[in-house]
């Protein structure tokens, strides 16, 4: 016997959803997972979703800069957001993905990866569920924050992909590795 | 219905470049009276042509800069002016206006006038002064043309279209009403030429026609050039003669006409053999008297010119276009075709396979991989031009400074057809030019110095480009003093960079030119000699993987010879293996390859690990150290070394193990991260992993630059 509660819940849930699906002030996001934390960014920024693989290291690059790999002829930098955002590193398993990015600079555009723990789903938000993001310090700080959102009463932290990935940002952090 | 012209601006400004190269060579040919007719008929298009375009674009400056060159031209064409020094150096100049002008249309900023009204006032007064055979012509005709030609009251004019003349275009209709513009037009057709109608092909032309054209009152006396250019685009394609309108026209045959000559073309020629008699070669002392400003004007605006040209040229390189033969589309597609044929084979024979087919497999495989083979060579040659484009500034340079220095310089090419990749082209242009400035300025002596010597007067510059196994060899070479061993030597010892016991061999001492600030120039120009350039190009062309180096003997001449890999896409690699990973070293930087001999390892200071090769000691570098990576072994007796030459001279390259050598396609780490130093950039091997390519160059710095980790002298004992 389905709880009808629960059904009616769900119902409201998927009108919402649709309702912002025909809204204009609404944007979808993809949310993932890194260390039980729930994060989104703008689905149209994602190129395509891809299991963990063998990458090749580069030298004398950050930590968290993984390494490259070969997306279809195509070198591809993938960044590890755990090591990025200092969280305790685990053993890729069968559900960590790299989710390749388009990620807008300013000299060029450029094609990044980032590995996470796990993605979830594609949520519709709209602008004004968006609330603003306290002022935070430590690895996560607000510049690469553009808000926080409740999708199913868990909070959502929408990134800003750009500030995350500039290169300004990567040569920031950049030590010589010898 | 409105059309965006601004998506055919781009192309505009693409054609009008051509159109300036067009003009610039032709120019000079004129200038060395090297010109036939058709290079002024050329010369004249292609002002035309830009003129044309401005004007659709609404680049006004541009437009009413060209129509001043375009009316100088026009008169050089039809022999009403004698070619000139003078104004061949204006119009030099103005091209170089015109490559400003055009540059500020391509950036959508407002030219910079001055110049371009400096220039301007210049042709105007070449237009203007000595006028007088134009001023009769064309002036004249303007206000007087009764006195001028007193029987003409307008013109007949004979046209006879060929027949495939409405294929490119040109519609009559249009012309004829342009012509009814300028006066009375009365028009007889011919109908002579027309098929029975189940033979007539509606896309040809049949018709000829007799005009007269009578001035009326409103609109005055009619100037030939007027209808001259009405006929300008169809006057290769029909036979076309305008004379004054007697009293009594004549009613001429149809075949007549036909056989009617084109009489603008004849007196071109004439002049153009006049001025193969009069005009000198560069550098000619009378050249000093009137437009000695002019060119020594000119020698720095092109410059100036090219700098901004390089730096346009980068710009255009992001979205640059490239233009390809059609013969290499056809090929493409041909293989293509195989390639799809081979595919379809393949896929059918995988439908039912069984073991007895294998060896049909097999040869399948082979010629796909022939197709995939051939597919990539050709989609490489699409990258490959001529090297004349590179080539096609220096007759151009060498006739600006040739002037300025007071020095009789030939300019001879060969090999211009030779074809390398686009992106080595363009980084080739400055050392190239700067290798020929320096020819111009220290190698060739002035014309006294020459005949004192028993030389022909004329100094001659060759430029020579072809191909040698995957590489590309251009020379630059002059008939001049040479380079000067003794002082060479001098200056090195004075500088400290040898020593008196060092006796170097005579190919050493030359290449110490390549040193960075040496310049043996007493007298420092403005055109070379502060020591600042051939260090430059030596590393420009390092750069590029290529190589450059000399040849002299004294009083006889000077050769440089640059070699240069064919494209940039594809190298010649050695993969190694450290650790887990796979680099590839380019295999043109690799001298040889060796087992260690631990006995020949020593430390200096313990930190400092040099290798004791034959007699010389070199560097040693770890990999696996300065890339921090974990190393398979740290027994040195199981690691190879691999001898390679960078900027900073001969290192060894400690690596656990010698992989195949293969070509590899170079891709960019720069296009989604950047650079690191070290590495030029990455490639994609068989089994789809990313491999790093070594810069041989960028490692040994950094190797340098490194804080040694740990103390290799007890590492060593203990290996050892």
């Amino acid at each position: 016997m389905p709880d009808p509660e629960k059904i009616m819940s769900d119902i409201q849930d998927i009108v919402g959803e649709l309702d912002a699906l025909t809204d204009e002030n609404a944007e979808q996001y993809l949310t993932f997972v890194l260390a039980g934390e729930e994060y989104a960014i703008d689905v149209l920024r994602v190129r395509e979703i891809k299991g963990w693989d063998k990458v090749t290291t580069l030298p004398r690059t950050p930590d968290y800069l993984q390494g490259v790999i070969n997306l279809r002829g195509t070198i591809v930098p993938i960044v590890d957001l755990r090591k990025r955002f200092n969280l305790p590193e685990i053993a890729y398993g069968p559900t960590t993905v790299v989710i390749v990015l388009k990620v807008f600079g300013e000299e060029h555009d450029r094609i990044m990866g980032i590995i996470v723990d796990a993605v979830s789903d594609v949520h519709n938000l709209k602008y004004d569920s968006i609330r603003p993001a306290p002022e935070m310090k430590g690895y996560v700080d607000n510049r690469f924050v553009n808000g926080l959102a409740t999708i199913n009463n868990k909070m959502v932290v929408l990134m800003d992909i750009d500030a995350l990935m500039s290169s300004a940002e990567m040569d920031e952090v950049e030590q010589p590795a010898a | 219905m409105s059309i965006d012209l601004s998506q055919f601006k781009q192309s505009f400004l693409e054609e009008s470049d051509e159109g300036l190269d067009v003009l610039e060579s032709g120019l000079l040919a004129l200038d060395s009276g090297t010109a036939d007719d058709e290079v002024i008929h050329a010369v004249f298009r292609a002002a035309h042509s830009i003129k044309g375009g401005a004007g659709t674009f609404s680049l006004t400056e541009i437009a009413s800069f060209t129509h001043v060159m375009e009316t100088l031209l026009d008169e050089m064409r039809d022999g009403r002016r004698a070619i000139s020094k003078e104004a061949i150096n204006v119009l030099l100049n103005s091209v170089d206006v015109l490559r400003e002008l055009l540059d500020a249309a391509r950036d959508d900023v407002p030219p910079e006038m001055s110049r371009v009204n400096e220039i301007q006032a210049k042709l105007e007064a070449v237009l203007n002064a000595g006028n007088n055979q134009a001023t009769e012509d064309k002036q004249e005709a303007e206000t007087e043309s009764e006195q001028q030609e007193p029987e003409a009251d307008g013109w007949v004019i004979k046209f006879h279209p060929h027949e495939h003349m409405l294929r490119t275009g040109n519609d009559t209709v249009r012309m004829f009403k342009e012509l009814a513009a300028l006066g009375d037009l009365e028009n007889r057709v011919n109908l002579s030429g027309l098929p029975e109608f189940e033979h007539m092909d509606p896309e040809l032309s049949y018709l000829s026609w007799i005009l007269h054209l009578k001035k009326n009152e409103q609109q005055g006396a009619i100037d030939k050039a007027v209808i001259e250019e009405i006929f300008e685009w169809v006057e290769d394609d029909c036979d076309l003669s305008i004379e004054p309108l007697t009293s009594e026209p004549d009613d001429t045959s149809t075949s007549e006409q036909n056989d009617s000559p084109q009489p603008a073309e004849i007196p071109v020629s004439e002049t153009i053999t006049a001025a193969d008699n009069v005009i000198p070669i560069t550098g000619e002392s009378d050249a000093q008297t009137v437009p000695s400003k002019v060119p020594a004007a000119g020698v720095q605006q092109p410059a100036e010119a090219q700098q901004k040209s390089s730096t346009r040229k980068k710009k255009a390189t992001e979205t640059g276009s490239i233009r390809v033969g059609t013969d290499k589309i056809d090929t493409l597609i041909n293989m293509v075709g195989e390639l799809v044929i081979t595919q379809s084979m393949l896929s059918q024979m995988g439908e039912d396979f069984s073991m007895d087919k294998i060896e049909d497999l097999r040869e399948g495989l082979a010629q796909l991989e022939r197709n995939t083979r051939e597919l990539q060579e050709s989609v490489m040659r699409i990258r490959m031009l001529p090297i004349s484009s590179s080539f096609q500034r220096f007759p151009r340079l060498v006739h600006d400074l040739g002037q300025k220095m007071n020095k009789k310089i030939e300019l001879k090419m060969f090999g211009e057809q030779t074809e390398l990749d686009k992106t080595v082209m363009e980084k080739i242009g400055d050392p190239l030019v700067h290798l020929v400035r320096n020819s111009l300025d220290h190698g060739i002596e002035d014309p006294q110095t020459r005949l004192a010597a028993g030389k022909s007067e004329t100094g001659t510059i060759t430029l020579n480009a072809y191909h040698q196994g995957g590489f590309i060899i251009i020379e630059i070479s002059d008939d001049g003093a040479g380079l000067p061993r003794d002082k060479l030597l001098n200056k090195a010892i004075e500088k400290g960079l040898v020593t008196e016991q060092d006796n170097l061999p005579d190919e050493k001492i030359y290449d110490l030119i390549f040193h960075p600030g040496f310049s043996t120039v007493d007298q420092i120009s403005d055109i070379s000699g502060r020591g600042v350039g051939m260090d430059v190009v030596r590393k420009n062309i390092k750069e590029l993987g290529g190589n450059v180096d000399v040849r002299t003997e004294e009083g006889r001449g000077t050769t440089f010879t640059i070699r240069l890999p064919l494209t940039l896409a594809i190298l010649d690699g050695q993969l190694v293996k450290v650790g887990n990973e796979t680099y590839i070293i380019p295999l043109v930087s690799i001298i040889e390859s060796l087992e260690i001999e631990t006995d020949n390892i020593n430390t200096i200071a313990g930190t400092t690990e040099v290798y004791k090769m034959r007699d010389k000691y070199i560097p040693l570098v770890r990999l696996y150290e300065v890339f921090d990576v974990q190393p398979g072994t740290h027994r040195l007796q199981d690691c190879l070394l691999v001898v390679v030459e960078g900027d900073g001279g001969k290192a060894g390259i400690l690596v656990d193990d010698l992989l195949s050598q293969q070509q590899v396609v170079i891709k960019s780490l720069e296009t989604n991260y950047k650079r690191i130093q070290g590495v030029s950039g990455a490639t994609i091997l068989g089994d789809g992993t990313v491999a790093l390519i070594l810069d041989m160059s960028g490692l040994l710095t950094l190797a340098k630059e490194i804080e040694p980790v740990q103390n290799y002298q007890n590492q060593t004992y203990a290996n050892g």
